[in-house]
């Protein structure tokens, strides 16, 4: 598939800012006044900021609105209703820690509730795809949401949670890895079933156009995928090992801030991969994955 | 106002789509360019071609044609012209994941269609079909998919033998049909039961309505072919001599 930078922002960013609000929503860190607006400050600037990246990419952007109203099908439409409600919920939350100095701990709890389910519906939305076998497994959502709680404990400067998570996402990733580079061989498409040609073995001779289309821009993109294993190593350490590391270090700010900024960088780069290495079905037709 | 939701209905009145035989498709293109020309003048916004003069050109079609080759286990190897376009699929996953309500199956006729003032042109419906049968229109910025020609089979306003798809009514060879493949007695259906007409990707649980008709096994000649075999047969099998000394010579350096 291909990695479009507008929906790998997306997805990083908006995944590390509501796993930071699910953990302000259930108190932890139970802060209030500046320290608070300070921490939802930046849970907005992420979660807000990557569902505004994500709008880059649409061909209409002006009319969003429409995608509220199909939510009894489409995992889209699901994923924008929750953001929007946790959003929402969570803002009131905040207002009563930062300006009325009160509490609302029910309020968080639903507001942590819903940024869990925005991230849900979010890897719902890749998992569902029966057509992109890499994606179309049950580990998908397990891994977007300890993404987002062990990225969100970091954020939330909860280190004892932290450290936990991140190890737990490192094996999660991996674990991911292991089965998606099985799934495309187990998903049973082949250019034979692809076609119906049974008599023998196919081959792709001609393509239908001698240039490029919307199709193979899409879907069949193969660059790069060359340094997959290079870059797995890469992302696992900076978004896991290294942020693990420093944890266990005798706590510094500067030291927190390396974590953060490695973590997001090592976030980034498996999630490019998570675009990049999958296989759309399309690319049978054309004999390319 | 009636509040479409982009499920699925249970049941369709009529199944319409294409049987497509893969054994007559000579491979001609006509079709594709046929389905380019009267999507372009009619229904939704035109089908845009990018840099259609210069180095790079790329444009949306509806329908394209691959090529194949099959090597059968015996005998000789066969090209098979296979032309694709939405399926129109009875359980489609392309109007399920949809946001916005544009991507719908018709309760009457089971044509899948975009409303193109609606689609917000995310892609996901282009990720959720296996078939590649819809296209981004770069100009246009909205999904555009095979329309089965709606404005054309119910248009009386065309004379009665134009109203069938534009790609049916265009093949040369004939490899197009256009029918309702939910009566078991139509002339498509028919064809279906024939020849084993099959899906395409069925283990992807799509339930296509279109269905594709396998290539015939190829003829074997062998009688005409002997009548001139023994005439044709090679008179020295190995090489001797001269040649037979140069062979051995080459074939040491
Ligand atoms: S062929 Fe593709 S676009 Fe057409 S109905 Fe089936 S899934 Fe949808
Ligand atoms: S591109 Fe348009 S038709 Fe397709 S899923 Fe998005 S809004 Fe729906
Ligand atoms: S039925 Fe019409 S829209 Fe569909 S492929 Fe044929 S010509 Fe194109």
């Amino acid at each position: 598939m291909h990695p479009a930078p507008s929906v790998i922002l997306f997805t990083s960013l908006s995944g590390l800012g509501f796993g930071l609000l699910i953990w302000l929503g259930l108190g932890l860190p139970a802060v209030s006044g500046w320290v608070a607006f300070a921490f939802f400050a930046i849970a907005y600037a992420l979660a807000v900021g990557g569902l505004l990246a994500s709008t880059f990419h649409l061909g209409h952007p002006e009319r969003a609105l429409k995608a509220f109203t199909q939510w009894r099908s489409s995992w889209l439409s699901r994923e924008g209703l929750c953001a929007v409600i946790a959003l929402c919920l969570m803002a009131l939350y905040g207002a009563g820690l930062v300006f009325a100095g009160e509490r609302w701990t029910v309020l968080g709890w639903i507001g942590a509730a819903f940024s869990l389910g925005t991230v849900f519906t979010t890897s719902m939305i890749y998992s569902q795809l029966k057509t992109v076998p890499r994606w179309n497994m049950p580990i998908t959502p397990v891994l977007f949401l300890s993404f987002a709680l062990g990225g969100g404990a970091l954020l939330a400067g909860q280190v004892a949670i932290a450290k936990t998570l991140l190890i737990v996402t490192g094996v999660v990733q991996i674990a991911y890895w292991l089965a998606g580079d099985k799934a495309l061989a187990g998903s049973g498409s082949s250019m034979t079933t692809a076609t119906g040609l049974t008599h023998g073995t196919v081959r792709a001779f001609e393509p239908p156009h001698t240039g490029t289309n919307y199709l193979l821009n899409e879907f069949a993109y193969v660059v790069g995928r060359r340094h997959s294993l290079k870059l797995r190593v890469i992302g696992l350490v900076l978004l896991s090992v290294l942020p693990v590391i420093l944890l266990l270090l005798p706590f510094s700010h500067i030291l927190a801030l390396v974590a953060v900024v490695s973590h997001i960088a090592g976030v980034l780069i498996v999630r490019w991969l998570f675009f990049a290495e999958a296989e759309h079905v399309v690319g049978l037709y054309y004999g390319v994955r | 106002m009636v509040c479409i939701m982009t499920t699925l209905p249970r049941t369709t009145g009529k199944k319409l789509g294409l049987v497509i035989d893969l054994d007559t498709c000579v491979g001609c293109h006509a079709c594709v360019i046929a389905c380019k020309g009267w999507n372009t003048e009619n229904y939704g916004a035109p089908l845009s071609d990018q840099d259609a003069y210069g180095a790079e050109p790329t444009g949306t079609f509806l329908n394209r044609v691959h090529s194949y080759e099959v090597t059968p286990a015996e005998g000789p190897a066969q090209l098979v012209h296979f032309p694709k376009s939405c399926l129109h699929c009875e359980d489609a996953p392309c109007v399920t994941v949809c946001p916005t309500g544009a991507s719908y199956k018709r309760t009457e006729d089971g044509i899948v269609l975009v409303n193109e003032s609606d689609c917000i042109g995310c892609g996901l419906c282009a990720w959720a079909c296996p078939y590649g049968a819809r296209e981004l229109d770069a100009a246009a910025g909205v999904m555009k998919k095979c329309t089965l020609c709606v404005d054309r089979i119910y248009n009386t306003n065309l004379p009665e033998e134009d109203r069938e798809p534009a790609c049916v009514r265009t093949c040369p060879a004939g490899a197009r049909h256009f029918g309702d493949l939910s009566d078991p007695d139509s002339a498509v259906s028919r064809l279906v039961a024939d020849r084993d007409g099959a899906d395409l990707m069925p283990e992807m649980g799509t339930k296509p309505v279109n269905k594709y008709l396998p290539p015939r096994p190829k003829d074997t000649l062998e009688a005409e072919t002997d009548i001139l075999a023994p005439f044709l047969a090679p008179i020295a099998e190995e090489p001797r001599g001269f040649f037979s000394w140069l062979d051995k010579t080459l074939e040491k350096i």
